[in-house]
């Protein structure tokens, strides 16, 4: 909703729109991998393991040719989400005191675990973002579809991918027709009802198009299932790409074991 | 025998006054028809009647032969007859271009090589080939329409049942669609505002007027 509501014209697609190198490689592969690392990663607690993980997943970036730049600063965007919850973490575990602020003990057991969410939350996310947030949507629904997603959440999210444009150009006509005669948003009464007549018309018009759209399915022969075209391959460079992954992902749960057993 | 036969069609919206009283129509095989009224008049409630997305008062729709009275019955006749939407938007749900026009034959359960040779010869026939695997909702209204056109020929319907299609159509796109539409072999049911549209695509029909279809 926030998308929807928001005045910028930042495409929806993020990433998916640079062609970048891992873009080539199997989209389902590319999930199921994200999926697996990400498991991985969260089982891990050593912070020297966590360490190396993170450094994987800048690999991964470095390898993905996206702009680095401009990936770490979203990945940085995530960060402020937890960045409280990191910074009370110390505050809020018992433990051996590190230090005191304003009569407050901070434990060191506390500070290793806010260091190791903010390690472990990175790495994923980084990872994340490289292999799939590297997809098109529509291409993502498709290898969700493959993957034996159920088919109404796919649907749910392909029609959501069609239509969230649509609304937001309803939105933004309604936005300027209001501008037009003379609107200004305040802190007052007047503002808030309009900005309720706007949600509300909006709401309307999606339920009645909605009934549209079901009425022109239904005239091309609907009858609740949708039939997917593309079709998906892997292909060597795949296999590859998922063993060495995989590979990295032993070598990590096999450190992390070999650290916990000392 | 007419493709579409309507007869002593009743219907009105609940809770509000009678919108069709006694309405008959027939559409043969050849036919080209149009179907003129002021806004408001009922001529697209009457298309949602034939396509069984209403359901009349009273009254009975046939179509090719067969009398037409619960959603099964009309599961059948909407694979025969083609209705191009007034707002494109509403008819064009996949992401891609391609997928949209398959999706009525694969409805009609082809298969999908056999949907997507469809699709190319669609596409190809009506010189929109460039645009297969556009993303729908970043065409322009024009391009829209005539995709949506293209997604209802693709299942090779024997009607073809238009609602304004030149809404928001330059000239270009406009007479692209006149030609596309004076090259069809099928029967067309249109509604449009537009004399000159109507003068090129289907120049006889009636008039709907204070509830009734008025032959003109």
């Amino acid at each position: 909703m926030t998308y929807v509501l928001s005045d910028g014209n930042d495409s929806l697609d993020g990433f998916a729109g640079i062609r970048a190198k891992v873009t080539t490689l199997d989209p389902r592969m590319r999930i199921v991998m994200t999926a697996l690392y990400a498991v991985v990663v969260v089982s891990l607690s050593s912070l020297w393991v966590l360490t190396a993980a993170l450094g994987l997943s800048l690999s991964l970036l470095a390898l993905s040719g996206l702009p680095p730049r401009k990936t770490l600063k979203r990945m940085a965007m995530m960060d402020s989400f937890i960045i409280f919850m990191l910074l009370l973490l110390p505050f809020t575990m018992p433990g051996d005191p590190f230090f005191s602020l304003w009569g407050l003990q901070a434990s060191w057991q506390g500070l290793w675990r806010a260091v190791e969410i903010a390690l472990t939350a990175n790495a994923v996310i980084l990872a994340v973002m490289t292999l799939v947030g590297t997809m098109e949507p529509v291409t993502m629904g498709h290898a969700l579809f493959a993957l034996k997603t159920p088919e109404r959440l796919v649907h749910l999210m392909m029609f959501t991918i069609r239509y969230i444009d649509v609304l937001r150009e309803e939105y933004q006509r309604l936005r300027t027709s209001m501008k037009l005669r003379g609107f200004r948003p305040g802190t007052n009464w007047h503002t808030y009802r309009t900005f309720g007549y706007l949600v509300g018309m909006m709401l309307v018009r999606a339920i009645e198009r909605s009934e549209r759209i079901l009425a022109a399915m239904k005239c091309r022969g609907f009858c609740g299932r949708i039939v997917l075209l593309e079709e998906f391959r892997m292909r060597r460079a795949d296999l590859l790409f998922a063993l060495a992954l995989g590979a990295a992902l032993a070598i990590l749960i096999h450190a992390e074991v070999s650290y916990a057993a000392h | 025998m007419p493709l579409i036969d309507l007869k002593d069609i009743h219907f009105g919206y609940p809770g509000l006054d009678p919108v069709l009283q006694g309405v008959s129509l027939q559409l043969h095989r050849g036919d080209r028809l149009s179907i003129i009224g002021p806004n408001g008049a009922g001529k697209s409630t009457l298309l949602k009647i034939i396509m069984g997305l209403l359901t009349p008062s009273s009254g009975v729709v046939t179509a090719f032969g067969k009398t037409c009275v619960v959603e099964t019955d009309f599961h059948e006749m909407r694979r025969r007859v083609g209705f191009v939407f007034q707002d494109a938007d509403d008819q064009l749900f996949c992401p891609t271009v391609a997928e949209d026009v398959a999706f009525g034959p694969l409805n009609l359960g082809k298969s999908k090589s056999e949907a997507l040779a469809i699709v190319d010869s669609v596409l190809s026939r009506l010189e929109l080939l460039h645009l297969r695997d556009r993303v729908t909702h970043k065409l322009s209204g024009g391009e829209k329409r005539l995709v949506t056109l293209a997604t209802v020929l693709a299942m090779e319907p024997e009607v073809l049942i238009l609602d304004e299609p030149t809404n928001a159509l330059d000239p270009d796109n406009y007479a692209r669609l006149c030609t596309i539409l004076a090259g069809l072999e099928q029967a067309v049911l249109l509604v449009s505002h537009d004399p000159e549209f109507r003068k090129k695509v289907a120049p006889i029909g009636y008039e709907l007027a204070e509830r009734r279809l008025i032959r003109i």
